[in-house]
């Protein structure tokens, strides 16, 4: 299985302000400092109340592309169990439900026949409740799902666990069929 | 106050620094959503322009709108006014006695070369006296900051409490670019919105900023590299540090009182625990080890305690536990099936959380003498509250139709704003300690 990531490094030229040359002037300062870190472009701009701040623009590396791997058939596919790869949950349960066990399975046999292909269970909750509690419910959700594949026999090092909390809903709307569509974890083949 | 004066003259004619005032993102505003009840009435008349020039900023109608939020004021609108005097000599107290006002605000803003003196005069009006003069004087693009000083004066001349109206907040923004995309962006603003700049932006989510005790630093958490990490920004030079990029959950930092340490939730030994960063010297000492959800952490004023979120109890409850892990954690709160997110007011007095019952999720502040709880917020999803310096007031997101907003309540649940914002979801306010 030959599966192909692409880095990509994202350095966007910072946009800060669109101002008019009648109310910005240089920093008579000139302390032009270079950025320490790893990550990061650097822009100077100047808070209201004389505090100098920096702005800097967050690299975002690792893109992967498990693209050609999903459009094969055995993932794409509606009949195959493979093509379903986000298994939802009860409110405040991270309890894998019955009608999802044969999904899992499908994935922890295939991860097993090939056991060089890696996948990040990616764990997310609804949008009650408190944002750093959420980023833990979504973690015992993802472990619940890595500890049964475990179970089954995939190795621990071909499985990652981040936990998004309700960072990256699914569905925005404030409803039962929303909250429902956003406690999940998906399985992200890379 | 004239220490106050010189030290804005000082740091902005002496360094020469000169300050954006128009940015083209992030504007905010601010609207009353719920009035007020026994509040003075002060009426803050426009002040007098340059001669030949209409300033950008509506001095006047920012010091209304601070003291209208503080809950301590209601202002008087422009239309009502008889008059609109602008020098002491054309004050007649007659006028504002006969619209009911207590107190009486003018003022004038007058050019010299390229700065700028912005004086105000606060009246008692049935005293028919003057309380306060004042002058400021600041670079054009700080006319905003200059009506907060002056809002401040006001308002602890009136009310004996200091001022929170120069002091900053930081946000977390989330939007959808023109490919559909998600952009997070690290914000920090005027304690109004006002003045806001992105001072760091990502692809993936940004969570939990957590100001330095001196208001230098931000401490938050970044998913840039497909994982959570915690970084701390200086945002005088935009350097940063990565100080957890552990295996599992690294989140919701909170500086000690002394700057020295962070607390952190981490779970790479299993689940979610509470840990203690000494920035110094990197060691790391486990807080809480139960088989629970613990997280959220946040010091108390004088540094000895950590109050944290907890499921030990089967529902997420505040506890409270020795920040040097001795003894056992105790549990403050009994009021609904849900307090979480807990934080000390600066006196150390009471607790803000969030409470959840009958699936609503509102702000809600603990007594700690009396174990009383207040509801102060009445929405379905309010969230991330944070006290103000001088404790009067907390900041707090909450839903308004589809989008996160900012929003304030004062600590007697009465006087509630919004802050609007153009477009994106609004979220995660932390307020800046005063420094």
């Amino acid at each position: 299985m030959k599966i192909k990531t692409i880095i990509m490094a994202f350095l966007l030229a910072i946009s800060v302000v669109a101002c008019s040359p009648d109310n910005v002037k240089e920093d008579s300062l000139g302390t032009a400092e270079l950025l320490g870190s790893e990550n990061g472009v650097e822009s100077n701009v100047y808070n209201a109340d004389g505090t100098r701040v920096t702005a800097i623009d967050l690299q975002n590396s690792s893109l992967t592309e498990a693209d050609d791997l999903m459009q094969s058939a055995e993932f794409s596919d509606p009949n195959s169990p493979l093509s379903t790869r986000i298994i939802y949950f009860e409110y405040d349960s991270s309890q894998v439900r019955n009608e999802f066990i044969s999904i899992l399975e499908a994935h922890a046999n295939y991860l097993m026949a090939n056991p060089s292909q890696r996948v990040t269970l990616d764990g997310h909750s609804d949008e009650r409740g408190t944002r750093e509690y959420n980023i833990a419910l979504g973690e015992q959700r993802a472990k619940s799902v890595f500890k049964m594949m475990r179970l089954i026999g995939v190795m621990a090092n071909q499985i990652d666990i981040v936990s998004y909390g309700e960072e990256k809903p699914a569905s925005l709307e404030l409803n039962d069929d929303s909250f429902a569509l956003n406690r999940r974890v998906e399985v992200v083949y890379k | 106050m004239i220490k106050l004066v010189k030290k804005i003259a000082l740091i902005l004619v002496s360094l020469n620094i000169f300050i954006f005032s128009q940015f083209s993102y992030a504007e905010l505003s601010i609207e009353i959503t719920e009035g007020v009840q026994g509040a003075h009435k002060i009426a803050v008349v426009p002040f007098a322009n340059p001669k030949g020039e209409k300033l950008q900023v509506e001095i006047a109608q920012i010091i209304a709108s601070n003291l209208a939020r503080s809950g301590y004021f209601k202002a008087l609108e422009n239309s009502q006014m008889l008059a609109q005097p602008t020098q002491p000599a054309q004050v007649k107290f007659r006028n504002w006695e006969a619209l009911g006002q207590d107190y009486l605000v003018i003022g004038v803003v007058t050019k010299d070369n390229n700065l700028y003196h912005v004086q105000m005069s606060l009246f008692d009006v049935y005293k028919k006296s003057q309380l306060k003069g004042l002058r400021v004087t600041v670079e054009a693009s700080s006319l905003r900051m200059a009506a907060h000083h002056l809002s401040d004066a006001i308002y602890e001349k009136l009310t004996g409490i200091p001022g929170v109206f120069t002091t900053r907040i930081a946000y977390v923004t989330s939007e959808l670019t023109a490919q559909n995309k998600r952009k997070y962006n690290l914000n920090i603003a005027d304690y109004d919105g006002g003045n806001a700049i992105s001072i760091a932006q990502s692809k993936e989510p940004i969570m939990s900023p957590a100001w330095s005790p001196k208001a230098d630093k931000i401490a938050y958490v970044s998913f840039e590299n497909k994982v959570s990490e915690i970084f701390v920004q200086a945002l005088a030079t935009g350097k940063r540090k990565s100080i957890a990029k552990y295996k599992g959950i690294n989140g919701a930092p909170a500086w000690s009182p002394d700057g020295k340490r962070l607390a952190l939730t981490l779970s790479k030994d299993g689940n979610s625990d509470i840990y203690i960063l000494t920035l110094a010297n990197k060691s790391l000492k486990k807080l809480t080890k139960s088989w629970a959800i613990d997280t959220e952490a946040a010091w108390s004023p004088d540094g000895k305690k950590i109050l944290f979120t907890s499921d030990r109890g089967r529902r997420p409850q505040l506890y409270v536990m020795d920040s040097h892990g001795k003894g056992v954690a105790e549990r403050i709160t009994f009021d609904g099936d849900y307090n979480a997110r807990g934080s000390f007011s600066a006196n150390g007095k009471s607790v803000v959380m969030v409470q959840g019952a009958q699936g609503n999720f509102r702000i809600a502040v603990l007594d700690l003498e009396s174990r009383t709880t207040t509801v102060l917020s009445n929405g379905k999803q309010d969230e991330s509250p944070s006290f103000a310096p001088n404790g009067k007031v907390i900041i707090y997101a909450r839903r308004k139709g589809k989008n996160d907003i900012l929003a304030t309540v004062t600590l007697d649940g009465v006087t509630k704003h919004d802050i609007q914002h153009t477009e994106g979801m609004v979220r995660e306010p932390a307020w800046a300690p005063r420094h």
